[in-house]
């Protein structure tokens, strides 16, 4: 299997905004721009590639020309919260293909300032399924819990266990100064949380934060002339997962798919991985996440994360900012997991960093876990 | 309800909709391979024909899984929580998206044996749910 061994981020920058009224979400996409760019000792004139989501459906139009930018190639992938891990690969295969050189990646959004109910409001689109889902009242916290209360059945997963995720998030966001909430918590206040859409509580939800980011993509070569030390993409895939005709295993995620392929690329295991970013829109994403990726096995997770198994320190450190849990969440986070990835590589991630941390695995989650998603995954190491 | 949302009928559904507003539940199946399909497609999934038959559902299956709803904003829900969420698992092997109705969510479980029941939404559309028997 080919490999984009010599694709390499070298410019990442996460927008240290959470709340951000006075602020629209292209400003925050340019900001961010700025800052990766800066990062990586590269202007607006080497960018001649171009990826974006999450901007509506010719969003990359407006944002090349808010950017004033008219590069060789774009990308608009449009697959959810994933779609910036997915992108980072679709950047780095452009670049092998001579379609461009130097691709800047960027998000933005005003998520909370516009108070946008991300995971318990809905709409009938014109998608042919929505005629079948929508007049049942689904939310995005409901279509994970349906996979929650099938995880709990089939595996004995306790609500505990799922609650031990957003406990280790918050001690790592207690490390990260920028993170929205920093107070730690306890299983039991996970538990005494109110029921949003059982089994899952308010303290197994991602937050809804402003916020953005930005990451810039070139060849290995090209990064050895820039101001970071380059970090280097070893392995990809991407995934969807959906009802097919109506039958489907709920609890076989996009995530098994994507991350064989991108074990397979690298030549690597999970055995092989130092730490992992993985999308935590819920407690039960994690676990989920974990299994089928092959950390665990399948109905292990629970007691995977239990004993601070994914905590600093731990067997697997998991999402050292404090994830969507517990850091920022504007509704589509994979940006963020790729960007903490890039800074515990540079050993640059003061309180939280895993000492030694060499290879990670990010791996984004978009759409709804229950009814139709897709999957990314990402395996970097410092070059 | 109003404000809840009511499903857009096409071409591909509209026999599908033309049921369930007779209350009855039909499933798609392929002349050609026998496989049976939910949503309805004009062209089969599994091998692209387009020889495509309805057949009525008696509509008994079991719960696959399920949630229940204690908030969403969305008009029409709102005022109607805590409701139940689940895919239903008919005995066609067939899972259904749809509301468990008539009953204490929080004695809902998995496994729970389930019929068809439907529930008016408009003058033209009704929309399959469930209830334990």
């Amino acid at each position: 299997m080919s490999s984009l061994h010599d694709i390499a981020v070298v410019g990442a920058y996460e927008h240290p905004t959470r709340f951000a009224p006075n602020r629209t979400a292209y400003q925050i996409a340019a900001e961010s721009a700025r800052g990766a760019l800066e990062d990586a000792g590269l202007t607006m004139a080497d960018v001649d590639g171009y990826a974006t989501s999450g901007v509506g459906p010719m969003g990359v139009l407006s944002m090349c020309h808010h950017l004033n930018l008219q590069p060789d190639w774009v990308d608009s992938t449009s697959i959810g919260g994933s779609s910036f891990v997915a992108q980072v690969a679709n950047a780095g295969a452009a670049i092998q293909a001579g379609l461009c050189s130097t691709v800047l990646i960027t998000y933005g959004s005003t998520a909370a300032s516009d108070r946008f109910a991300v995971g318990t409001g809905g709409g009938m689109s014109g998608d042919p399924t929505d005629a079948f889902v929508l007049p049942y009242g689904p939310t995005i916290v409901g279509a994970y819990g349906l996979v929650a209360q099938r995880h709990m059945h089939e595996f004995g997963t306790t609500a505990e266990q799922l609650a031990e995720v957003a406990v280790t998030m918050r001690h790592h966001a207690s490390l990260n100064p920028r993170a929205k909430y920093r107070n730690r918590i306890t299983v039991e206040d996970v538990l005494a949380s109110r029921l949003v859409s059982s089994p899952l509580h308010l303290l197994d939800c991602c937050l809804i934060s402003d916020g953005g980011g930005a990451l810039v993509v070139t060849s290995v070569e090209r990064a050895r002339d820039l101001r970071q030390k380059p970090v280097v993409v070893l392995g990809s895939g991407q995934a969807v997962r959906h009802s097919g005709v109506g039958r489907r295993d709920i609890l076989d995620i996009a995530a098994r798919q994507s991350g064989a392929r991108a074990f397979a690329q690298a030549g690597l295991s999970p055995a092989d991985i130092d730490f992992c970013m993985i999308y935590d829109s819920f407690t039960i994403t994690v676990l989920a996440t974990l299994e089928n990726l092959g950390f665990c096995a399948m109905g292990e997770g629970g007691p995977f994360v239990e004993d601070g198994g994914i905590g600093l320190g731990g067997r697997l450190p998991l999402n050292l900012d404090g994830g969507g849990l517990s850091s920022n969440h504007p509704g589509m986070r994979g940006i963020f997991l790729v960007i903490e990835a890039v800074r515990q590589l540079r050993h640059a991630a003061g309180d939280r960093q895993v000492a030694g941390a060499r290879t990670a695995l990010c791996h984004g989650t978009g759409g709804w876990l229950g009814v139709m998603q897709s999957g990314a995954t990402l395996i970097l190491r410092e070059g | 309800m109003a404000d809840r949302p009511l499903p857009r009928i096409d071409e591909e559904s509209r026999g599908y909709w033309e049921a369930a507003r007779r209350h009855e539940l039909l499933l798609q199946r392929c002349r050609a391979c026998g496989a049976f399909c939910h949503h309805p497609r004009a062209v089969c999934p599994e091998c692209l024909s387009s020889d495509i038959d309805w057949v009525v559902s008696p509509g008994r299956g079991e719960i696959y899984t399920f949630t229940v709803t204690y908030q969403n904003q969305s008009p029409g829900f709102s005022g109607r929580v805590p409701y139940v969420l689940a895919y239903v698992l008919l005995e066609e092997g067939i899972q259904i998206l749809t509301n468990i109705v008539d009953v204490v969510p929080e004695e809902v479980r998995i496994g729970q044996a389930v019929e068809v029941c439907f529930e008016d939404l408009s003058e033209e559309i009704s929309i399959p749910t469930f209830r334990v028997i």
